[in-house]
C-alpha cells in the first residue's frame, strides 16, 4: 500500500515539475517567437516589461486572467467552455511521454509513439468543438478546414513515424533516442561526429516532410487555415476571449513545442551532443535537448515570419498528393533496404 | 404542414467587412459561398462617404483643395494635382518649369506612396505578414518628404492651383536623390521575399483574370488594364506637366491575373524612382531654378515679403483668402495617371469664385463594382487576392 502512495506521489511530484517547467519554457519561447518575427520585420517586438522585455508573457498571462469571460448568446455553453479545455489539457498530458534525458521521461512507455499519435489526433477535436459551438460563421467553417488539415496531416506524419520505427524496431521514445548513438559516423569510423549517426541525414527527405506537417498540424504559417485573418478573421478563436482564449493560445504553443520535441527525438537524436568530444559531451543532455528544441522552434518561427499562407485546396493538395506519396514510398524503399541488406534490428 | 424529404439546401452567406482585416478600410462584402467557392459578391459601399463633391460646390476653389486630400489618402499629392490642372485649364494659367517639375515629383512619390502600401499588402491579403513592415519603413521617408514640402505628412494641400505652395529647399532635394539612390535595394528585399516564392505564386497567378475587353467594359484604368496588356498610361498616352520630356517605361502584363498587377507594380516603382531622379537632376540644372508658381497675382498668393512692401499684394493676399478667385464660366475635365488609375476632375464653373459641380471619377470605384465579375467561382482565399490586387482605398470610392 505504502510503495503504491510513494509511486502516485512520485508521478504527481515529476508531472508538477514537469508542467512547471514546460510552461515557463512556453513563456519564454513565446516571446522568443515575437521576438524573432519582430526582428524579421525590423520591430522591436516586446521591450517593456521586465528588462528586454522578458516577462511580456507574464504580463499576458495575468492581462487574459482578470479579463472578462465572454460567452456568446448564441453559442453551446459547455462544448464552448470545454474545447479551449481539451486543446489546453491533450497538449499538456502528451508531454507525459516525451524523455528529456536518459531515464527523464514520466512515463517510459513501451508505445510512446502510438500514445502520441493519440493524444495529436484528438487535438482537432478542440478546434472542432470551439468552431461549432461559438454558432457563428467564421469559427464554423475554420473548424472544417482545421479538421481536414489536421486528419491530411497526420497521415503522412504516420508515415514518416513509421519510417524511423523500422530503423529504430521500437516505439519507445527513449529506445529511439539510443538508437540514434550509433549510425552513420560509426559506419564512417568517425565516432565523435555524433551528429551524423542521427536519422536526420540518412531519412533527409522525411526530415522535411515531418517539419512541414508538423507546420501543418499545429496550425502555424504557411497552414494556418484555421486562423486565417485575411479571410476569416481568426477562425474558430473569433468568439473566445480572456481565459479560454488564453488555454486555446496556450494548447496551440505547447503542441509546437511538442512537435519542435518530437523533431528533436526523431531526427536530432534527443538529448545525445552533436560532437562527442571532451567537454561536450559532460554538458547534461537536457541541456542539449533543450537547445535543440530551441533551434527547431527558431525554424518555426522563421517559417511564419516568411512565407504567404496556402489557400485551402493547395493545402489538402499538397498534403494528398505530394506528402503521402512521397512518405508511402520512402516507407516502401527504407523497408525494402533495411530487409536486402539485413540491417533490420 | 407537410415535410419535404429533402431539406431546403441553401448557401452559406458571410460578411466580410467592414470589420474585417483584409477589408482595406470600410469595404463590406456580402459573400455567397458554396463551400469554399465564392458564388456571389455583392459590395456594399459608402460607410466613408462624406459628400466631397457637393462639399466642394460650397468652397473656394482654393478651399476646395485639402478635399483631394481626403480622397486617396494613400497618394494625396497625385488628387489635388488632378483639380489644380482642372482649375488651371478653366483659368488659363500655365505654372512655371519648377512647379512642375516639384508636381512631377511629389506625384512620382504619391506612386511609391501608393504602390509600396499596395503591393505588400497584397502580400499580406495572402497572408506573408513581414512585407509591410518592409514596405512602411520607406514609406515613413517618403511622408518625411510630403512633412518638409508641406508641413503635413498625409494632408499636404501643397499642390494648388496655378503651381504649389511653397518652393523646395535644397537639402530637401538632395535627400530625395539620396533616397532614390537606396529604394531600388530595398525593391530588391521585398521581390526576394514575393516575387519568386512558390506559395505567393500559387496563390496569384492566374487568379482574379481579367481579359482587355472586359477591362475596357468595366472601366478600368491604371494597372488594371496595363496588367492585362494595354500600354494606356496617361503620362504618356495624354501627357501633362513636363512628362513627355522624362524617359520611363511603362510595365505591361499578359494575363491580367493579380501576380502580373503585383510585377507590374514593383517595376513602376523603379520606373517612378527614375522620374524622380531626372526631376532632380532638372531642379539642379538651370531650366529648373525657375519660379513655383504662376505670376497671375488674381490666383496665386503674392509672397510675404512683398506684402510688407506693396499695397496691391496685401489687397490681392487679402481678397484670395476671403472671396477667392472667380474662375471664367466653362467646363473641364482634367486626369491624372493617379497610383491608382485615371483619376478625373469634371469642373463646371458658372464664373463665381465657387465651382458649380465638380465631379470626381475614382478608378478604386470602377474597379470595385467588377468584384463580382472578377470573384465568381474563385474561393473564399481568393477574394482577398483579388481584393488586394484591386489597389482599394476607401476615401475615393466612397468620396
Amino acid at each position: 500500500m505504502n510503495e503504491i502512495i510513494f509511486t502516485v506521489g512520485l508521478i504527481v511530484i515529476q508531472s508538477v515539475a514537469l508542467l512547471v517547467a514546460l510552461l515557463i519554457v512556453t513563456a519564454f519561447l513565446l516571446y522568443a517567437d515575437r521576438k524573432v518575427w519582430a526582428a524579421v520585420q525590423m520591430r522591436r517586438g516586446p521591450n517593456v516589461v521586465g528588462p528586454w522585455g522578458l516577462l511580456q508573457s507574464f504580463a499576458d498571462l495575468l492581462k487574459f486572467v482578470f479579463k472578462e469571460v465572454i460567452i456568446p448568446d448564441g453559442a453551446n455553453k459547455g462544448v464552448f467552455i470545454i474545447a479551449p479545455l481539451v486543446t489546453a489539457l491533450l497538449s499538456l498530458a502528451a508531454w507525459a511521454v516525451i524523455p528529456l534525458d536518459e531515464g527523464w521521461a514520466i512515463a517510459d512507455l513501451n508505445v510512446g509513439i502510438l500514445y502520441l499519435l493519440a493524444i495529436s489526433s484528438l487535438g482537432v477535436y478542440g478546434v472542432i468543438m470551439g468552431g461549432w459551438a461559438s454558432n457563428s460563421k467564421y469559427p464554423f467553417l475554420s473548424a472544417l478546414r482545421a479538421a481536414a488539415q489536421m486528419v491530411s496531416y497526420e497521415v503522412s506524419i504516420g508515415f514518416v513515424i513509421i519510417t524511423v520505427l523500422l530503423c529504430v524496431g521500437s516505439l519507445n521514445l527513449t529506445a529511439i533516442v539510443k538508437s540514434q548513438e550509433t549510425g552513420l559516423a560509426t559506419l564512417i569510423g568517425l565516432p565523435w561526429l555524433a551528429f551524423l549517426n542521427w536519422y536526420w541525414l540518412p531519412l533527409l527527405p522525411m526530415f522535411i516532410i515531418f517539419f512541414v506537417s508538423a507546420l501543418a498540424e499545429t496550425n502555424r504559417p504557411p497552414f494556418d487555415l484555421g486562423e486565417a485573418e485575411s479571410e476569416l478573421v481568426a477562425g474558430f478563436m473569433v468568439e473566445y476571449s480572456s481565459t479560454p482564449y488564453l488555454l486555446f493560445m496556450l494548447g496551440e504553443y505547447i503542441a509546437i513545442i511538442l512537435m519542435c520535441a518530437m523533431t528533436t527525438i526523431l531526427f536530432l537524436g534527443g538529448w545525445l551532443p552533436p560532437i562527442d568530444i571532451w567537454p561536450l559531451n559532460l554538458v547534461p543532455g537536457v541541456i542539449w535537448f533543450l537547445a535543440k528544441l530551441c533551434f527547431v522552434f527558431f525554424m518555426f518561427a522563421m517559417v511564419k515570419a516568411i512565407v504567404p499562407r496556402y489557400r485551402y485546396d493547395q493545402l489538402m493538395r499538397l498534403g494528398w498528393k505530394v506528402f503521402l506519396p512521397i512518405s508511402l514510398f520512402w516507407v516502401a524503399l527504407t523497408a525494402g533496404v533495411l530487409v536486402t541488406f539485413g540491417w533490420l534490428p | 404542414m407537410t415535410m419535404t424529404a429533402e431539406a431546403d439546401i441553401r448557401n452559406f452567406t458571410i460578411n466580410f467587412g467592414p470589420q474585417h482585416p483584409a477589408a482595406h478600410g470600410v469595404l463590406r462584402l456580402v459573400l455567397e459561398l458554396d463551400g469554399e467557392v465564392v458564388t456571389r459578391v455583392d459590395p456594399h459601399i459608402g460607410l466613408l462617404h462624406r459628400g466631397t463633391e457637393k462639399l466642394i460646390e460650397h468652397k473656394t476653389y482654393l478651399q476646395a483643395v485639402p478635399y483631394f486630400d481626403r480622397l486617396d489618402y494613400v497618394a494625396p499629392m497625385n488628387q489635388e494635382h488632378a483639380f489644380a490642372l482642372a482649375t488651371e485649364r478653366l483659368l488659363g494659367i500655365t505654372v512655371p518649369k519648377r512647379g512642375q517639375l516639384i508636381r512631377v515629383l511629389y506625384s512620382e512619390i504619391g506612386r511609391l506612396l501608393s504602390h509600396l502600401l499596395n503591393v505588400t499588402t497584397q502580400a499580406m491579403d495572402v497572408g506573408a505578414l513581414t512585407p509591410p513592415l518592409w514596405g512602411f519603413e520607406e514609406r515613413e521617408k517618403l511622408m518625411v518628404f510630403y512633412e518638409r514640402a508641406s508641413g503635413s505628412r498625409m494632408h499636404a494641400a501643397y499642390v494648388r492651383p496655378g503651381g504649389v505652395h511653397q518652393d523646395l529647399p535644397q537639402a530637401l532635394i538632395d535627400d530625395i536623390w539620396t533616397f532614390c539612390e537606396h529604394h531600388n535595394k530595398v525593391l530588391d528585399d521585398i521581390e526576394g521575399l514575393l516575387t519568386d516564392n512558390r506559395i505567393f505564386k500559387q496563390r496569384n497567378v492566374d487568379i482574379g483574370v481579367v481579359k482587355l475587353e472586359d477591362c475596357f467594359a468595366w472601366g478600368f484604368s491604371g494597372v488594371m488594364v496595363r496588367g492585362s496588356g494595354a500600354a494606356w498610361d496617361l503620362r504618356k498616352a495624354q501627357p501633362y506637366e513636363c512628362y513627355d520630356e522624362l524617359d520611363f517605361d511603362i510595365p505591361i502584363g499578359k494575363n491580367g491575373d493579380c501576380y502580373d498587377r503585383y510585377l507590374i507594380r514593383m517595376e513602376e516603382m523603379r520606373q517612378s524612382v527614375r522620374i524622380m531622379k531626372q526631376c532632380i537632376e532638372k531642379l539642379n540644372s538651370a531650366e529648373g531654378k525657375t519660379l513655383i508658381s504662376s505670376m497671375d497675382g488674381k490666383v496665386v498668393p503674392p509672397k510675404r515679403p512683398e506684402m510688407k512692401r506693396s499695397m496691391e499684394a496685401l489687397i490681392h493676399h487679402f481678397k484670395l483668402y476671403t472671396e477667392g478667385y472667380k474662375v471664367p464660366a466653362g467646363e473641364v475635365y482634367a486626369a491624372v495617371e493617379a497610383p491608382k488609375g485615371e483619376f478625373g476632375v469634371y469642373l463646371v464653373s458658372d464664373g463665381t469664385n465657387k465651382p458649380y459641380r465638380c465631379k470626381i471619377r475614382a478608378p478604386g470605384f470602377a474597379h470595385l463594382q467588377a468584384m463580382d465579375f472578377m470573384c465568381r467561382g474563385h474561393m473564399l482565399a481568393d477574394v482577398s487576392a483579388v481584393l488586394g490586387s484591386l489597389d482599394i482605398v476607401f476615401g475615393e470610392v466612397d468620396r
